[in-house]
C-alpha cells in the first residue's frame, strides 16, 4: 500500500498491445520469425528422413519442394528468414559492442562486417553446393 | 550467488540465431533453385548421400540443426508470452521438449544415412 494514494497504472491490453505502435509491431514481426525458422528446420528434418529412405523417397521430396505450394511456402519462409537476418545483424552493436581503448567501434562498422560476412557465407554455401 | 541456467539457454539461443542469420536465406535459395530450372549438384541423391554419409557432414548438419531448433524454441517461448500466454512453465517444457525431439530425430535420421 502506498502512503501517497493509489499509483496510476496504465491499462495495457494483454493480447493486442503490439498494434499500438509501429515499433512494437516491428518487434513482434522479428519475434514471429522463429515460427518460420522452426518450420524450416522441420522441413529439413523431413529431408533427412526422406534421404535415409532411398532414391525414390528423395526424388519425391524434391518434387514436393518444387510444386507451386512448395515454392510459395519456401518464398514465405525466405521472406521471414531475411527479416531475421537483417534484424539480427542490425542489433549486433548493442549485443556485442567492440571497445578499442577509450572508444567504441562505430555501430555501422560492426553491422557492415556482419552483412559482408552474410554475403560471403551465402555465396560460399551456394558455390560449395555446385550452383556456380 | 544463486546458480542460474539462463546463460546456457541464452547462449544457445544467440548461437542459433547467428547460424540461422548467416545460413538460412542461402539454404532456402538453394532448395528454391530447382523450381526455376537450376539443379544444384549437391541436391542430387548420390551427392547428398555422399555428403551426409561422411561423419564430418553428419556433424555439421547435426550442429546446425540443433542450434537452429534451440533458437526457434527459445524465441517461441518469449513470443508466446508476448501474445498473452502466461503459462510460461508449461510453454518452456513444451518448446524445449519439441526442440529436443527434433534434435534426436535429426541424429536418428543422420545415423541411418
Amino acid at each position: 500500500m502506498s502512503a501517497h494514494g493509489k499509483p496510476y497504472v496504465r491499462e495495457v491490453s494483454r493480447y493486442g498491445w503490439f498494434f499500438r505502435s509501429p515499433r512494437y509491431l516491428r518487434y513482434m514481426a522479428r519475434e514471429v520469425t522463429c515460427v518460420f525458422i522452426g518450420l524450416h528446420v522441420l522441413i529439413l528434418i523431413v529431408a533427412l528422413m526422406r534421404l535415409s529412405e532411398g532414391r525414390e523417397a528423395w526424388d519425391a521430396y524434391l518434387a514436393n519442394l518444387g510444386s507451386p505450394a512448395g515454392v510459395a511456402l519456401q518464398m514465405l519462409m525466405l521472406a521471414f528468414a531475411v527479416y531475421h537476418s537483417t534484424s539480427w545483424f542490425n542489433v549486433t552493436p548493442k549485443a556485442m559492442p567492440v571497445q578499442i581503448g577509450e572508444n567504441f567501434l562505430p555501430g555501422v562498422v560492426i553491422v557492415g562486417a556482419h552483412y559482408a560476412g552474410w554475403l560471403v557465407a551465402s555465396v560460399a554455401l551456394l558455390f560449395l553446393a555446385g550452383v556456380f | 550467488m544463486a546458480k542460474s541456467n539462463k546463460p546456457i539457454v541464452w547462449g544457445l539461443f544467440a548461437a542459433g540465431g547467428t547460424v540461422t542469420a548467416f545460413l538460412t536465406p542461402a539454404l532456402l535459395l538453394l532448395t528454391l533453385l530447382p523450381a526455376f530450372g537450376v539443379m544444384p549438384a549437391l541436391l542430387s541423391y548420390d551427392n547428398l548421400r555422399g555428403f551426409a554419409g561422411h561423419w564430418f557432414g553428419k556433424l555439421v548438419v547435426f550442429g546446425i540443426l540443433f542450434l537452429m531448433l534451440w533458437h526457434a524454441a527459445h524465441r517461441l517461448r518469449v513470443t508466446l508470452h508476448d501474445f498473452g500466454v502466461r503459462a510460461d512453465g508449461l510453454v518452456a517444457v513444451a518448446v524445449y521438449l519439441a526442440a529436443a525431439t527434433g534434435t534426436v530425430a535429426t541424429g536418428y535420421f543422420l545415423l541411418r544415412i
